[in-house]
């Protein structure tokens, strides 16, 4: 799996957020064998590093960091907190989160298309946060973005995928398009339903952070990640209306 | 041992002084401010002596242990209240009621008029709630107070400059003691305390929430302490952000508190290891008391028990880690 050039080893990606301790996240780090965290930098950032304690515990899981904007409701804090993400873990990959809406935390998708190019005309690997409308993934790649993070449904409501035919759309649209669903997943078979429509990874937190076993929880998506890759690649049978007895029926003493 | 120095006089500091004393110990407190104050993170802690609800979260010790705390200050003299705890949460997270229910103990469900009966300015505004009987809440202030001013009667020296510590250090500096526990670290809490004479609660009031969790403690003279935050930082400075959760937390809660006064808001950062467990760490001649989190007048008094046991007896209670150079 690559994004922005970059090799990673796992298809799932765990959020740092709301988890009982920081032992307990990286628990679930090592038993998932997730490939990249997301933290975000707002909330913690102060003066003089000051949540920097905690940074460090996630700098030590030894996978690769994504930093994101959460909670930023416009371009300019969006920009802003970008760089200062650049700046505090020294990358330039930056997860832009634009929320067009205080309590649905729905993306503005305006402000997104507007924020994403401006950060990647300053040398930022833009991983956007998107609804799976195709026309605003279209812009965002217009706009420099070389991964799309569609939403399965609304910020930690733990719905699964809830327009399916939308995200088929989107997959089917931009088949080349590395594409993380992010948001709105709460089992792991949803996840794996994700999976088997040919997204390239899943993003959670709130699923696995707020579960009351967080870290056996982080390890079910796994499993649930590979499966639902495996099925993909695997290219499954096409449904159909009538049985198909796998066993010829000819022949067979099937009158007595 | 006949003498012991403690450092630091925020809760754990006096509690562990307090279980020195008991055993006849002749004990000097080093602190930077005469009395207790706003330079300790306790003096900004909620008091809720909830041991049940903090299960949601928190490990088995905290719980365990947690449930000597009410019986401990209660033996001190210091006014214990204990009438429970109520948990509600508003009309669309009613399933977070479920989850917490489950991943607790010691709790029943309230229906609307049951609740209204136990706290009747909640009546008629939630359809049910939980009731944790078995917890108490204490004023920290006024704890924290009784017990520097106990121990002060008993001839506890307090000292302001750290001097040359005499016999066993006991040291629980909190935040502080960073220079020597490096892996300790802040953790952020914003509280605000508000004059609400309309309301009346006899107990603390757990707001359930997704994203801005609440906790209300009633305390003497129509004061209120809502809290508290919850971030991975040390920075000190109150956020609106947080300040305008906290309200709006509240004002759901009852709306009268829309006409509140507010008194303070306050800050800190609580000190915490990396399992947000705490730790009796032993260095040469210092036995560290530290990484309360924000259970410190929950588990300090079990913490100073162990801790003055282990210096004592010899024993070698739970949390407790011997750092050899």
């Amino acid at each position: 799996m690559r994004f922005y050039g970059t090799e990673i080893d796992s298809r799932l990606m765990l959020g740092t957020a709301q988890y009982p301790s920081p032992r307990v996240l990286a628990d679930a780090f090592r038993r998932s064998g997730a490939g990249i965290a997301t933290v975000s930098v707002r909330r913690e950032a102060g003066g003089e590093r000051a949540g920097s304690a905690f940074w460090d515990i996630v700098s030590d899981l030894g996978v690769a960091v994504l930093p994101n904007t959460a909670g930023c409701h416009s371009v300019r804090e969006a920009v802003t907190t970008a760089q200062m993400a650049r700046e505090l873990f020294d990358t330039n990959w930056i997860k832009l989160e634009v929320i067009g809406h205080a309590d649905t935390l729905q993306p503005d998708p305006f402000g997104l298309v507007e924020a994403a190019r401006y950060l990647t005309e300053d040398g930022f690997k833009v991983f956007p946060y998107t609804t799976e409308d195709v026309v605003l993934a279209g812009r965002l790649l217009d706009a420099g973005c070389e991964v799309l993070m569609p939403w399965g449904a609304p910020i930690g409501t733990g719905l699964g995928l809830t327009n399916i035919y939308g995200m088929r759309t989107l997959r089917a649209q931009f088949p080349d398009v590395p594409m993380v669903v992010d948001a709105g997943l709460g089992l792991p078979s949803q996840a794996a339903m994700a999976m088997e429509m040919g997204y390239d990874a899943v993003l959670l937190n709130t699923a696995v952070a707020r579960a009351g076993d967080p870290a056996a929880m982080a390890e079910g998506f796994a499993r649930a990640v590979e499966a639902g890759r495996l099925a993909f690649e695997a290219d499954p049978m096409e449904p159909r209306d009538m049985a198909a007895p796998s066993t010829p029926v000819i022949g067979k003493a099937f009158l007595t | 041992m006949r003498r012991a120095t403690v450092m630091g006089g925020g809760v754990a500091g006096l509690c562990v002084a307090t279980e020195l004393v008991a055993r006849g110990c002749e004990v000097t407190v080093f602190d930077p401010a005469a009395r207790p104050g706003p330079h300790s993170c306790s003096w900004w802690a909620g008091g809720m002596l909830a041991p049940f609800c903090e299960g949601e979260t928190a490990e088995e010790p905290v719980v365990r242990l947690g449930k000597e705390a009410a019986d401990w200050w209660a033996q001190q003299g210091v006014a214990v209240a204990r009438r429970g705890t109520i948990v509600v949460t508003l009309g669309r997270d009613r399933r977070e009621l479920d989850r917490f229910a489950r991943r607790t103990d010691g709790h029943e469900m309230l229906d609307a008029a049951a609740l209204a009966r136990l706290e009747p300015d909640l009546g008629g505004r939630f359809d049910r709630a939980l009731h944790v009987s078995a917890e108490g809440h204490l004023d920290p202030r006024a704890a924290l107070i009784h017990l520097r001013e106990r121990l002060g009667r008993a001839g506890v020296a307090f000292v302001a400059e750290p001097g040359r510590p005499d016999g066993l250090t006991f040291d629980c500096r909190g935040l502080v003691a960073r220079d020597k526990l490096p892996d300790l670290r802040g953790v952020k809490g914003e509280m605000a305390v508000l004059h609400c004479p309309d309301i009346r609660l006899s107990r603390p009031v757990r707001l359930l929430h997704p994203r801005f969790p609440l906790y209300v403690v009633p305390r003497a003279g129509g004061l209120f302490m809502l809290g508290a935050t919850q971030i991975e930082s040390d920075d000190r400075r109150p956020s609106v952000r947080s300040v305008l959760e906290l309200l709006s937390a509240a004002y759901a809660l009852n709306p009268a508190f829309g006409e509140a006064e507010l008194v303070e808001i306050g800050v800190d950062a609580r000190p915490a290891f990396p399992d947000n467990l705490p730790r009796l760490r032993r260095q040469g001649n210092t036995i560290h008391v530290n990484g309360l989190f924000r259970h410190g007048f929950l588990l300090a008094p079990s913490l100073a028990r162990m801790a003055v046991e282990a210096a004592c007896d010899g024993t070698k209670p739970e949390f407790w880690h011997e750092d050899h150079d």
